[in-house]
């Protein structure tokens, strides 16, 4: 192919690879502390909820924050950058859902150092990310944290080959119980702590057909609102519950989606969270609404 | 006929693999054409993870150029790790690409570029994955393999498993290739699979290894390779793309969501090197320089960046600090981009043309890359051998430089078992480092100064003056590293300010067997990947046991051995495995520049002085091209 292979073949110090390729290397190096640049102050907020959608549900939160960096240079958002020696882009995220699991509602807010209409900001974003990375909703922040306005998701699963009164009799079981604990590996090592207490609702959902679009292969539907705690409940983790209570055994992967998270009512709802800095501005809401809850 | 995704087989397995993002595509700047509607279809390959191949410069190339035609679509794939192909095995999933996840056995052509012959395992595991049989005689309506990138400058090892191999650059030749496909796809085929390579064959710079013959000396040297038939040439000529102006690509670089070991838009300033380093495979076979100009360079890098949205811009090259124009193109670029946190980087640099000032214009916005200096060789004698022509006292000014204008830390490169070396050689490096740091202390005043040196193995390369050359064995290697790591520490002081990487030997010798094999080594190559041989770049997953017990089951029948083909000097009339294969360089030069290396007598760089007939030039119809042009960046209208 091209006779420029090789050059470009280097490998930054994490990637063990070896032999004549690593003469390319390059890696950041300390220097000398240089007076620091003053930063431009901030002057306004957005919030934004955006989507992860069919394969690019496998993109991590890592993978995310990085194309979300690029996306805001591409976009030419005047995004503000923090103090310091090495200036970082001042983007904090909500709760991220893991990866392989697609959601309608993922939050995160800029912080920017140039005022900005926040429906040309979805825009731009949108534009600027993949198809299947989608920018939803652009609010300009009111008062008032994001984080303290998300306390519950709504998650919703698919399980394939799984004969939906099979799942109903787990659910059962599951409900019938107070404390259900589970296993996971964490950052921490491996933890036990309690599914059932954070499931706010589980129900099983009638398909009103093939979901996958492959006819004749049954297929469960779980529902379910789940509280955020510590450790947090992931759509996984209330799988385990139901394997643990009622030895229910996906035959192939489950797909989950996040179709709202937010502040979770009385009434079992949960409320965007962009609702309460909505009040008193008009809405930039595109108008697509959560695609994947069908 | 269409060909349908195998997205909703493969889906079901990515929850259970590592990093699913990576075979999932998306990326931007991919595409998705319709199947229907292409009349020439490639599948392009970098045989490595997706993590290093993705951001490779030649497949990105390609990918571009071929997807600008109307009626070609060209995919990417990579070699996947071993937790999905094990799971592709057992739910039957295929070689796919990451575009449209079409299998890769419904292409027609699968072209795949081999930056190192440590991809040659991997090209098997593709293949098979592919369901295209491993041997190019065993196929039938599958798609023609093609082999390219600079280890396709000796494709020996692997000419059973290719179908074809381009020699050079690649940007006309994947037309070329197409045009010829494509005509002969109008015509209903005819002929079948060996018209159509009997086609490319006689164009005179593709090569089809099942139109040649080998024939063997009792004693296991070659006797000669000839056509075993009339209608295609005795020797295959490299292709050379002249005016890089021409050829701005990539235009439109992918980006990908997966990380990858480059997050940045890299630009070509120039190809080709005549700095003539003798064990430099790459610069010799990229001969002549030609640079791109100051202009295009400024406007790709313009575009390039708000296309992708990355923040940091490459100039890349073979020794960059050489371009006529870096000056200027370093400080334009610094100069546009001041305070937008972009940062440059020149990855290969030399250390007699680099300057301070460079550096600094390189770290003036955002993050500051590590400067890297490779001297390739401890002791002044070893350079001079090598043809690298740095006096120790402008590599320690260099170096002192670096360390009074901030930076606080450096790396060394240099490479052990070169020719004719020996433990002083190497041992210099430590003398070398050493000097460095107490000079660096007393002219900052600081002991808080580093340096890292960092050793590769040598491994001799066709086309090189070092192609005749026995390579040391890797227990000489490995004595000599140990030795340098006492030299090192034997100041404790000194030792203490520097960091020391390198590699063991055993690797280096596989390479150079795979480097210099012949035809027999491909049955080598078979074994190994049978035995489980995967990712042989990765330190993690090569086993040089594997290797030796492999060579040393198959070899034996053909009368040679791992020695033969590695720890053996090659005479001057020894008929080599790439004599039929012209990358332009004449042979009776080379072997010229062998002996000046043995006298230790040194090379001059012809775009500064008068010709020292290499050969190149005229055997290809080429000419140096390089600057200055006299022009500058013009500053951009900030919006």
């Amino acid at each position: 192919m091209s006779g420029f292979a090789a050059l470009v073949a280097g490998t930054p110090k994490s990637y063990a690879r070896m032999g004549r390729l690593t003469v390319f290397e390059e890696y950041t190096i300390a220097r000398k502390p240089q007076p620091e640049k003053t930063q431009a102050p901030v002057v306004q907020r957005i919030r934004i909820r955006y989507a992860k959608r069919g394969p690019l549900r496998f993109t991590s939160h890592r993978d995310f924050a990085r194309a979300f960096e690029r996306a805001l240079r591409r976009g030419g958002v005047p995004i503000a950058f923090s103090q310091g020696f090495t200036p970082h882009p001042r983007i904090s995220y909500a709760s991220a859902a893991p990866t392989g699991v697609a959601s309608e509602a993922e939050y995160l807010e800029i912080a920017l150092q140039e005022r900005r209409d926040p429906s040309a900001v979805r825009e731009a974003l949108d534009a600027a990310l993949s198809p299947g990375l989608d920018v939803l909703d652009a609010v300009e922040a009111g008062p008032g944290s994001l984080a303290d306005r998300i306390n519950a998701s709504h998650w919703r699963i698919e399980l394939p080959e799984i004969e939906p009164d099979v799942l109903r009799h787990a659910v059962t079981e599951f409900q019938a119980v107070s404390e259900i604990l589970v296993e996971r590996l964490t950052k921490q090592g491996r933890r036990t702590f309690d599914v059932r207490g954070a499931v706010e609702r589980i129900e099983v959902l009638e398909p009103e057909g093939a979901p996958s679009g492959v006819v004749g292969v049954p297929c469960a539907i779980l529902e379910l609102v789940v509280r955020q705690v510590t450790p947090n409940v992931r759509p996984d983790d209330v799988l385990s519950g139901l394997r643990v209570v009622a030895d229910l055994e996906p035959p192939v992967p489950p797909r989950a989606i996040r179709l709202a998270q937010g502040t979770l009512t009385a009434q079992g709802e949960i409320v965007d969270p962009l609702d309460a800095d909505r009040d008193g501005q008009s809405s930039v809401n595109a108008g697509r609404g959560p695609a994947g809850a069908h | 006929m269409s060909v349908a995704s195998v997205f909703p087989l493969l889906e079901p397995l990515l929850p259970r693999v590592s990093k699913p993002i990576q075979y999932v595509g998306g990326e931007l700047g991919a595409l998705v054409k319709e199947w229907d509607a292409a009349t020439v279809r490639w599948a392009l390959m970098y045989p490595d993870a997706y993590e290093v191949g993705l951001p490779n410069q030649g497949v990105q190339i390609l990918y571009e150029v071929l997807n600008e035609l109307p009626d070609v679509l060209a995919e990417r794939t990579y070699a996947v790790w071993a937790d999905l192909e094990k799971l592709m095995r057992e739910h039957g999933v295929p070689q796919f690409t990451v575009d449209a996840h079409r299998p890769v056995g419904a292409f027609d052509l699968f072209g795949l570029s081999f930056a190192t012959e440590l991809g040659y395992t991997n090209l098997l595991t593709a293949l098979d994955l592919a369901g295209i049989p491993l041997q190019s005689r065993d196929r039938d309506e599958h798609p023609l393999v093609i082999a390219g990138g600079h280890a396709a400058f000796n494709p020996e090892p692997i000419a059973d498993f290719i179908d074809a191999a381009v020699l050079g650059d690649g940007e006309e030749a994947v037309l070329e290739i197409t045009d010829i496909v494509r005509q002969w796809k109008a015509e209903g085929s005819p002929g079948g699979r060996e018209e159509v390579l009997l086609r490319l064959a006689r164009t005179e710079s593709i090569y089809v290894p099942r139109f040649y013959d080998v024939d063997y000396l009792p004693d296991g040297r070659i006797q000669r390779i000839v056509p075993n038939r009339a209608d295609v040439p005795f020797r295959v000529h490299k292709r050379t793309t002249m005016d890089l102006d021409a050829w701005p690509y990539p235009k439109k670089p992918l980006v990908p969501l997966a990380e990858t070991v480059h997050e940045r838009y890299a630009v070509e300033i120039f190809r080709g090197c005549t700095r003539g380093c003798r064990f430099c495979q790459a610069g010799m076979i990229t001969r002549p320089v030609r640079e791109r100009s100051i202009t295009t360079v400024g406007q790709m890098v313009q575009q390039g960046l708000e296309y992708s949205g990355f923040s940091e811009v490459g100039l890349l090259s073979l020794s960059s600090a050489d371009h006529s124009e870096i000056g200027d193109i370093c400080s334009g670029l610094a100069e546009q981009y001041e305070g937008s946190n972009v940062s440059l980087s020149l990855p290969s640099t030399r250390v007699d043309a680099f300057n301070i000032e460079l550096a600094q214009e390189l770290s003036r916005n955002g993050r500051r890359s590590g400067l890297t200096f490779a001297p390739e060789g401890g002791s002044e004698r070893i350079r001079r051998v090598i043809n690298k022509m740095v006096s120790e006292e402008d590599l320690i000014r260099t170096v002192v430089t670096a360390y009074t204008n901030g930076w606080r830390q450096v790396k060394l490169y240099f490479m052990c078992g070169l020719p004719t070396e020996e433990d002083e050689d190497v041992l210099q490096i430590a003398r070398l480092a050493h000097e460095v740091i107490k000079a660096g202390r007393e002219a900052t005043g600081s002991r808080d100064i580093r340096c890292t040196v960092s050793i590769g193995g040598f491994v001799p390369k066709p086309h090189t003056p070092f192609q005749w050359a026995a390579m040391a064995r890797p227990e000489v290697i490995d004595n000599r590293l140990r030795l340098l790591k006492q030299a090192i520490n034997s100041d404790r002081s000194l030792g203490r300010a520097i960091g020391y990487r390198y590699h063991d030997g055993e690797p280096s010798l596989i390479e150079g067997l795979l480097s210099r094999g012949d035809r027999r080594v491909g049955a080598v190559i078979r074994r190994v990947w049978e035995k489980g041989g995967r990712f042989d770049g990765w330190s993690e997953h090569f086993s040089y046991q594997r290797w030796v017990d492999a060579a040393a089951e198959v070899l034996p029948a053909f009368g040679v051995d791992l020695d033969w083909y590695t720890t053996r000097e090659r005479e001057e009339s020894e008929v080599l495995p790439w004599d039929h294969l012209d990358s332009g360089l004449d042979k009776e030069w080379l072997w010229q520049d062998w002996q000046d290396a043995l006298s230790e007598y040194e090379q001059d760089d012809c775009r500064w002085t008068p010709c020292f007939d290499c050969g190149v030039c005229p055997a290809m119809g080429t000419e140096i091209q390089i600057g200055p042009t006299g022009h500058k960046l013009l500053p951009l209208t900030v919006v």
